[in-house]
């Protein structure tokens, strides 16, 4: 767990980051992290004019690309309340990167220092800051997790989300082989080196799939959208009409096990 | 304006062909298959000589610190090495590139009329194409740790820094063997295998005039030159010829002998999952009058090539504190997936990524950087903290940002281009207003059934992406 | 210039950073590593070195030579390599003459008979300095009496240890006898029989060097 979160009391309010790939392509993750969270009695606070972390370019060599994006993020939080981020990739870039980023520049490196202590990843906050024990309602089933490296090992919360799914008495988490290792997204390395990166997320997948899990959850979206997009490319070349393995981010996953009349 | 490209430059071009030679490995489900066998086998090996985690964290730490000080008293400490080495009686040779350094090697060949130089494993001696420059010298120059000599029979190159012949099955050491060694019976039995390459060997050893070898660690204030090594064949080159040549980087020196121990343990546990290898050779002098074996002369070759470039840069000397362990492309997904002939390098792995465009110049290796999640395995096992991510991340913006005056590095901007550049100015223009974020996202959500079916790579093994028709924001919306 | 004058000019010109404070190496391993007694020491060099495939045999002053003549009788070796400047090297030579072993003393530089050592010398017996508990580690000072190769070139490498002479660490090996003032031309540490992983990951013994070794462990008891 991270340390900020052991020290942390529990907040009233949040700010809540939902990442470029959550609002554009995983909406339902994002609203579902929402609901979550209000349903623990918090006010969760939805900045408008937030856009994205800016590490695409930061990661692809493209600092000062990079540092106009952040720049303009570091200016939608003003109230001193923890940002809960639904991805640890994107968290990782907040926490850690924004005050690398504008070393050069005092005034915001002073705010990206602020900023930073106050990023928390959404299965740590759940756990270490809210003490969230999920009370299962769903029938039995086996899924797998895949943790993201920047969650793993940028963020070092690599064990909350599987804290978080052992509360839950029905669900056997299934552990697959090469559990640590990346997917293969990794951002615009898998447009550079397709190659490779393809060939990381088939035996991604393949190691989920031989677990016998019948879904997939993470708290990154961006790996759910290499993991599942190549899943479902394989299923479209084998001819299945039913995803063999689906998948989806573990807000939904938790929202739906402890609603009431859930079937999953 | 980029530095110019010195005429010493190798001629690597190892980005050219980077993704062809990925491609070929990927596509090979037998070479997949061996090389994720063997870097299971290590990285399994090395997580039970860490069983404690304080431990280990510690100790790289210590590592770190114990690198990072003695880079920072380098130019001081190479100077000490080199008088306390010159009292001992050893002779201290300097060389800015690989040409100088061959021609300091093959001078002292010559001088002796050698004609077989006896190698132990030295990936500077790689570096430099020691084995080229001899051949065209007319000295034979003979691999003698195993995993060389099969490589150098196959006329290939090591696919890993610790374990050269790892792409290769025994079955097919068995051919080679029987095609090249005279007179033995085809075996693939990996005893019989070894016990061939033993007695080839040592009839070489009692016969070579030069003994070559790398240097793992070279203590300062003693004048010492530490070797790792399993086989023994490192002692053979270091011991039985006449004249011993060591050959290392600048950055392998350490001030005191206890710095040793640190770094020994840390390498040794990282590399190989041993606890300690079973030789550690520490060699302050030629043989004295009155001993009866040992070179009677020893020379050290100190190798910059590109590594005082790196030095220059604050971040970017954090390459300098490697100890050559091989632990970062044990666990690399990428290397896993390619081995190390893909690279087209050297040094392959993310260390290989690093180190390389230092001594080749980004000219010849802006794209490497590119093969690399950012997961950061690497970074997590490096016994001396190598912050290797963030130092791709560098080198990435070293390669594709606009070449401009006073580069840190070498062909700074060669993978510059404009439209790259202008692609991103476009994103950050665009994600950085809110106005223009929500305009292009609701478009996209809008028209995301417009998205063509074939996105380029990303669709060569997954389907397409498509915007969702809500955006988070207007879900909430909606929701009130 | 001179490429040394270059070299060292680029690297000066850039001091202005770097890590300044002393690394604590002591401190590191004083809160790191345990100091065993004797008996400890023993017992943990023993399993390490055996796990790295070396025998090992409890003697003492008076059955060393009877235990050595039985392990070269086991291995039906006949040829021993010794030291004659040494005590142990005399009493080797003395004792197993008796015994059908020949002894032969490395006598001369290695020159004059390079051909013999590598084609007729099946077993060497040298003596340790000292060893190290942590990683069970063989520590020679090669030198005028027991030179380099006596532990590298013969098959099977016989060492006589004792075991008052056991530290825990290589650390303390090296900070206790003051080595950064007293080092050889070659000072070694030797774990095990020489090896190689080199084929597929496939462990196999005798690469290059001894393929056997096997260390007299002097104690008080046996």
């Amino acid at each position: 767990m991270s340390e900020q979160a052991k020290n942390s009391q529990r907040p009233t309010d949040i700010y809540f980051f939902a990442t470029c790939v959550v609002d554009q392509f995983y909406p339902g993750a994002g609203l579902d992290a929402i609901t979550l969270l209000e349903r623990e009695g918090i006010r969760v606070h939805f900045p408008e004019e937030q856009t994205c972390c800016g590490q695409p370019a930061y990661t692809s060599g493209f600092p000062d690309e990079a540092r106009k994006v952040a720049a303009h993020q570091l200016t939608l939080f003003p109230e001193n309340w923890p940002v809960v981020v639904p991805s640890g990739s994107c968290g990782g870039m907040m926490k850690h990167h924004y005050p690398k980023l504008f070393a050069n520049d005092p005034a915001r490196q002073a705010q990206a220092e602020a900023l930073s202590s106050r990023v928390y990843e959404f299965t740590d906050f759940l756990v270490n800051v809210l003490g969230y024990q999920p009370e299962d309602k769903g029938s039995d089933c086996t899924i797998v997790l895949h943790t993201s490296c920047a969650a793993r090992r940028e963020m070092d919360v690599h064990l909350t989300g599987r804290q978080l799914l052992g509360n839950l008495s029905h669900v056997k988490v299934a552990l697959q082989d090469h559990e640590s290792e990346c997917c293969g997204f990794g951002g615009t390395f898998s447009i550079k080196q397709p190659e490779i990166s393809g060939a990381m997320v088939e035996d991604k997948v393949k190691s989920l799939k031989a677990t016998g899990a019948e879904r997939v959850v993470s708290a990154d979206c961006g790996c759910l959208m290499n993991i599942l997009g190549h899943a479902a490319w394989k299923d479209k070349q084998e001819g299945r009409s039913t995803p063999s393995l689906p998948g989806e981010h573990i807000a939904s996953f938790l929202l739906r096990r402890t609603e009431e009349r859930s079937s999953k | 304006m980029n530095a110019p490209l010195p005429e010493h430059a190798l001629q690597f071009m190892p980005s050219a062909g980077f993704r062809a030679r990925s491609k070929e490995v990927v596509e090979n489900p037998f070479l997949r298959k061996s090389f994720r066998g063997a870097m299971d086998f290590l990285i399994d090996k090395r997580i039970t000589q860490f069983p404690d985690k304080e431990e280990l964290e510690s100790l790289r730490t210590l590592g770190e610190h114990i690198r990072q000080y003695n880079l920072g008293k380098l130019p001081d400490i190479l100077e000490q090495l080199e008088t306390r080495l010159t009292e001992n009686g050893v002779h201290v040779h300097w060389a800015e590139t690989p040409d100088e350094a061959n021609a300091i090697i093959l001078g002292i060949c010559q001088k002796h009329s050698a004609k077989l130089m006896i190698k132990g494993k030295s990936m500077v001696s790689e570096e430099i194409e020691l084995n080229h420059a001899a051949e065209a010298a007319g000295i034979d120059a003979m691999e003698s740790d195993m995993g060389e000599y099969i490589v150098q029979l196959a006329g290939e190159k090591p696919s890993h820094i610790i374990m050269p012949a790892i792409h290769k099955t025994k079955e097919e050491i068995a051919k080679l063997f029987y095609e090249k060694v005279p007179g033995i019976d085809y075996t693939d039995n990996v005893d019989a295998l070894i016990q061939i390459g033993r007695n080839v060997l040592r009839e070489k050893f009692l016969v070579a005039d030069i003994g070559l070898s790398g240097v793992n660690f070279a203590v300062a204030e003693t004048g010492t030159l530490c070797l790792v090594e399993n086989e023994g064949n490192g002692r053979m080159s270091t011991t039985v010829p006449p004249v011993h040549i060591a050959i290392t980087g600048i950055e392998k020196i350490v001030e005191k002998l206890e710095h040793v121990p640190p770094l020994l343990s840390l390498l040794t546990r990282s590399a190989t999952g041993q606890n300690i290898s079973t030789y550690f050779n520490m060699i302050s002098g030629p043989r004295k009058s009155h001993e009866k074996d040992g070179p009677t002369e020893v020379h050290l070759v100190l190798l910059d090539n590109g590594r005082s470039q790196a030095y220059a840069d604050e971040q970017l000397r954090k390459t300098l504190q490697c100890i050559r362990c091989g632990a970062c492309m044990n666990h690399c997904p990428v290397y896993t997936r390619i081995g190390g002939h893909a690279y087209g390098t050297t040094y392959p792995g993310p260390i290989g990524k690093i180190i390389s465009p230092h001594m080749l110049g980004l000219e010849a290796t802006a794209t490497m950087a590119t093969a690399s999640s950012l997961c950061g395995a690497c970074g997590e096992v490096c016994p001396v903290k190598i912050p290797i991510p963030d130092l791709l991340m560098r080198l990435r913006e070293e390669s594709f940002t606009a070449p401009h005056a006073n580069p840190a590095m070498r062909g700074q901007g060669a993978g510059y281009s404009a439209l790259v550049t202008g692609i991103w100015r476009g994103w950050a223009f665009v994600y950085r207003s809110p106005f223009w974020y929500r305009t292009v996202t609701w478009l996209g959500s809008r028209f995301g059934w417009l998205m063509p079916s074939k996105q380029g790579p990303w669709t060569t093994v997954r389907v397409p992406l498509k915007p969702a028709p809500k955006r988070l924001r207007d879900m909430l919306k909606e929701r009130g | 210039m001179s490429a040394r004058e270059r070299i060292l000019a680029k690297l000066r010109a850039s001091e202005k950073f770097g890590e300044r404070v002393e690394p604590d190496v002591a401190s590191w391993f004083a809160g790191h590593r345990r100091v065993e007694s004797g008996a400890e020491k023993a017992a943990r060099f023993r399993h390490c070195i055996e796990l790295a495939h070396a025998e090992v045999y409890n003697v003492n002053r008076g059955s060393w030579l009877q235990k050595l003549w039985e392990v070269l009788a086991a291995k039906e070796i006949t040829r021993l390599l010794v030291s004659p400047g040494t005590e142990h090297g005399q009493r080797a030579m003395s004792g197993l003459a008796d015994n059908d072993i020949e002894c032969r003393g490395y006598d001369q530089a290695i020159e004059q008979w390079k051909d013999e050592m590598f084609h007729q010398t099946p077993a060497s017996l040298t003596t340790a300095r000292a060893a190290i508990a942590e990683t069970g580690t063989l520590v020679l000072w090669p030198d005028a009496d027991e030179p380099r190769l006596m532990s590298l070139v013969p098959p099977v490498h016989i060492v006589l240890l004792d075991a008052s002479k056991i530290y825990n660490t290589f650390y303390e090996a090296m900070q206790q006898e003051g080595w950064k003032d007293s080092l050889p031309t070659n000072a070694l540490l030797i774990s095990g029989p020489s090896k190689t992983a080199d084929i597929q990951v496939t462990l196999a013994y005798g690469a290059h060097g001894p393929k056997e070794l096997i260390v007299l462990l002097l104690g008080e008891e046996a």
